[in-house]
């Protein structure tokens, strides 16, 4: 029961194009799956069936085990949903939105007041509440949003790139906003940006061309970066040409990167599969008594995962 | 129901938001009166009755209704609160009826600020105050028959003004089916029977029992029916915009 949310084998096509092919996932309370894809994956067409917008063309998706179609109000009360861009009515101010809103949920008119007002402070709103919302700016808007998402306290919450568009500020406000949220609920949320699933993740799906490619958690996802367990140093200028020499020859290091960063360089040695080279790297280094700074080792990088994922079926076509 | 209800509300404030109910309703007036008293000649006929009044409603709301109509489902479209409202838990028949009473209900309270002009009709004379009733019902259900026909074609598009040409092209066909200048082009190869038939999609034949004080049965059904016929349009056409946003 625990799980909130499954989709089976959802399919959508548009015409001869196929924007999402047979996609299926579960989350559980409590859990926040980021949703990852390049632009075009089919990342808004799957949320739009998970949220009972559009139609797929097969397959089906429930919500606290209560089917999901265009149709199905008892399943649409439980979805707490923040459309791409978050859409508005400009000529409402947030309270009669959100009003509005809370009365389609069904919530009762003396309780409206209330709701309206610890949804709004959730989402740091007071200031605004009587303004038009269409002169507000794109931070406020999106909280305005997000207060519409989560006001009847949804046990699913969909969020089509939350963070989209706003400046660093306001995407941390967000983010630890998702945070508090996500105890009790069963959260998706998608994103291009990688750092998010970093700071918001406990599972993510890449998908890609409609199909999903992984599904894993963050570190895990991580961990099929090539970078996992390099070191990487920063040297002198002077030094570096020898460091590489020395470092090249170590057991376990696949092959060594480097970038000019003015007078010094970022030198990288990449683990073969993974291999722990710390400790050979880091002796070799001690043994020289070479000028160091910035010695870290990595757990992988996401981007990287992310383009090979995303990528390969386009070299794959080349190829 | 009181979601219709809370549907219909947020979309009868949303026309006062905007100066697009002071507008209308000021030109609504101003041609209301142009038409009565200049061409209508509301005095100079000397009779005591609205008949110069009633008489050119139909082409008056032509124009005027469609523009009450137009913004209804287009607006959503394009600004993307379409999606936002699909996903509420609302039944769509709940949201289409909602947002259609709004637009009715406006149209509503235009049609009552003409008032002045019954209220004068009676301080001049004594007209027959029945036919006045009969005559606003007539008008009223006419007005409620061609916001339907938009309301459907606002969804159509996210083009406001496209809706709104769609509309008058439309609602132009269903005022003049029964004019002699259409019964004449299909009454020499057709036969009676679809003449007829055609004639009576007309609003006009219908608006004219009730403009002149008869109700009946048939001419208010006709209407019910073609609102009815086009809030279905409106419901499957919803549907289908679904997939395209």
């Amino acid at each position: 029961m625990s799980v909130l949310l499954a989709a089976n084998n959802l399919t959508k096509s548009f015409g001869s194009l196929v924007a999402v092919n047979g996609i299926s996932l579960s989350v559980k309370r409590g859990e926040v799956l980021g949703f990852l894809g390049p632009n075009g994956a089919g990342k808004t067409t799957t949320m739009k069936m998970l949220t009972g917008f559009l139609a797929p063309t097969s397959g089906d998706a429930a919500v606290c085990d209560k089917a999901v179609t265009t149709g199905n109000v008892d399943a649409k009360r439980h979805i707490g949903y923040l459309p791409e861009g978050a859409p508005l009515y400009g000529d409402m101010t947030p309270r009669e939105f959100l009003t509005f809103v809370a009365e389609t949920h069904e919530i009762s008119k003396a309780e409206i007041p209330e709701i309206v007002e610890s949804a709004s402070n959730a989402v740091n709103l007071a200031k605004v509440m009587n303004q038009r919302i269409e002169t507000l700016s794109k931070g406020f808007k999106r909280r305005v949003g997000l207060a519409a998402a989560i006001i009847h306290a949804p046990d699913v919450l969909i969020l089509d790139e939350p963070t989209d568009g706003l400046d660093p500020n306001q995407k941390h406000e967000v983010r630890s906003l998702i945070e508090t949220m996500s105890a009790d609920r069963a959260i998706i949320i998608s994103t291009h940006i990688l750092e998010e699933v970093d700071a918001l993740c406990s599972r993510v799906v890449v998908i890609n061309e409609g199909k999903i490619v992984a599904d894993d958690t963050p570190s895990g996802l991580r961990g099929r970066s090539r970078y996992k367990n390099a070191v990487t140093m920063v040297s002198p200028k002077s030094a570096a040409g020898e460091i590489i020499l020395a470092l090249k020859p170590i057991p376990g290091v696949a092959s060594i990167e480097q970038v000019i960063e003015g007078d010094v360089i970022r030198i990288t040695a990449l683990a073969r599969n993974g291999a722990q080279i710390a400790d050979d790297v880091g002796g070799v280094i001690a043994s020289n008594n070479w000028e160091i700074h910035q010695y870290s080792i990595e757990g992988g990088r996401l981007d990287d995962v992310f383009r090979s994922l995303t990528e390969a079926n386009r070299t794959g076509d080349t190829a | 129901m009181s979601k219709t209800l809370s549907i219909f509300r947020r979309e009868f404030a949303s026309y006062f938001a905007t100066p697009l109910a002071y507008v209308f309703l000021t030109i609504f007036l101003i041609m209301q009166g142009l038409f009565t008293f200049y061409i209508g000649q509301f005095y100079g006929r000397e009779q005591a009755d609205l008949s110069s009044f009633f008489a050119y409603h139909p082409w008056l709301y032509l124009f005027l209704m469609p523009s009450i109509a137009m913004r209804l489902w287009s607006e959503e479209r394009k600004s993307g609160t379409f999606e936002l409202l699909l996903t509420l838990p609302i039944p769509v028949g709940a949201i289409v009826v909602g947002k259609y009473l709004a637009a009715v209900a406006f149209a509503g309270l235009a049609l009552l600020l003409t008032i002045p002009i019954w209220i004068t009709v009676n301080w001049l004379g004594s007209p027959d105050n029945g036919v006045i009733i009969t005559a606003y019902l007539g008008s009223y259900l006419m007005a409620a028959a061609y916001i339907a026909i938009g309301a459907a074609l606002s969804a159509a598009t996210k083009n406001q003004v496209i809706a709104f040409v769609l509309t008058v092209s439309v609602c132009f066909l269903f005022l003049v089916s029964g004019l002699p200048l259409v019964t004449g082009l299909i009454q020499d190869w057709a036969p009676e029977a679809i003449t007829l038939a055609v004639a009576n999609l007309s609003f006009l034949v219908h608006f004219d029992n009730m403009q002149k004080g008869v109700i009946v049965l048939s001419d208010v059904f006709y209407f019910l029916i073609v609102i009815g016929f086009w809030l279905w349009i409106n419901r499957v056409l919803i549907e289908q915009k679904r997939e395209q946003g």
